[in-house]
């Protein structure tokens, strides 16, 4: 296993949308040990995506498992994930391994529904809710070159968060 | 290279920032982080700047500018450190009843209870007859967000709303 190069923007592929996994073969499962191992020595970091590390390809790991209290599937490896239903919207601090030094704001959906393939290329679904639909919501957007800069919303005025 | 503040205050007017930021590009400068914002009808400025010049120059750079639209100009020589921002892990809202004394009694118990403010923002909203105060506070809790609850109870005891969410960054 190696440790992967974190890109960080402005590096132009971070903007770029990534290609669907077709084969699932070794050398995938290689890549995603590589990309978990990066993910792992990254301080407080819950989820990474492919495209992160440069390779322009629809797979992200999540791992909230580490929060207290909270609602969670353990560790997710999710290769091509679509989310196909979203409610509620919830607004929540992000920060980014590709953006250094700096957080804000972000309105997320609360609670979704997601599709997605393992390793070995199988089916799975998911229902997930608050800081694990949060983590995979910020990963599925690097999938399509997104990055929580592109979603920031104001810090002013907004002081007492509208309820559910 | 030299790293300044400059504090520029004044009747707030459209195009102050504009002129400001073009003189100091003309100049030769660099700028940094930036916090600028109408307050009660004025503008202020509190902007970080890259000068190679002492702080005369820069003054005598910025000066024609400043006067040119009434702004009180300052400038202060700093210690710039960027690329180091503090995490806040808490952020507190207010609102009650404008009265004296509100943002002494809240950041006094926060202090106490070990409220390290990163930053603060105040409106003054309502009516005229009838003001309503509104903060918003975000910071680090260097005793534990409990600690922090517990202090506030006694400022909601006071009739003024509190309410206090931690902030748990998510990185990925």
């Amino acid at each position: 296993m190696a440790l992967l190069p974190v890109l960080t923007f402005p590096d132009p592929r971070l903007k770029e949308r990534s290609n669907p996994v077709e084969v699932f073969d070794a050398e995938l499962q290689s890549f995603i040990a590589d990309l978990e191992q990066t993910l792992r020595s990254s301080p407080g970091g819950v989820g990474i995506a492919a495209p992160q590390v440069g390779r322009l390809q629809r797979i992200v790991i999540v791992d909230v498992s580490g929060k207290p209290n909270i609602q969670h599937h353990g560790r997710l490896i999710l290769i091509n994930p679509e989310i196909d239903s979203w409610e509620g919207m919830v607004k929540g601090r992000e920060g980014c391994m590709s953006v250094p030094d700096f957080t804000g704001n972000v309105i997320r959906a609360d609670s979704i529904t997601l599709r997605a393939h393992d390793v070995l290329g199988q089916p799975r679904q998911y229902d997930m809710r608050g800081y694990e639909a949060r983590a995979v919501q910020h990963e599925c957007d690097h999938l399509d070159g997104l990055l929580f800069l592109d979603r920031l919303v104001s810090r002013r005025h907004d002081l007492f968060p509208r309820k559910k | 290279m030299h790293w300044y503040m400059l504090t520029l205050i004044g009747k707030d007017r459209p195009r102050i920032v504009a002129q400001i930021t073009a003189a100091l590009f003309e100049g030769g400068c660099n700028l940094g982080e930036a916090s600028m914002l109408r307050l009660g009808g004025n503008f202020a400025v509190m902007l970080m700047v890259k000068f190679a010049g002492s702080k005369a120059t820069l003054t005598h750079l910025i000066t024609a500018v400043a006067e040119s639209m009434e702004l009180h100009l300052h400038i202060d020589s700093i210690d710039a450190k960027l690329h180091q921002h503090m995490l806040p892990d808490v952020s507190i809202s207010v609102y009650g009843a404008d009265r004296a004394g509100i943002v002494a009694k809240v950041t006094g118990v926060l202090a106490e209870a070990g409220l390290h403010i990163l930053d603060l923002e105040s409106d003054v909203a309502g009516t005229e007859t009838s003001p309503i105060y509104v903060m918003h506070i975000e910071g680090k809790a260097q005793q534990g967000i409990p600690n922090l609850e517990s202090a506030l109870d006694s400022i909601r005891q006071q009739g003024i709303e509190v309410r206090l969410t931690p902030i748990d960054t998510l990185v990925g």
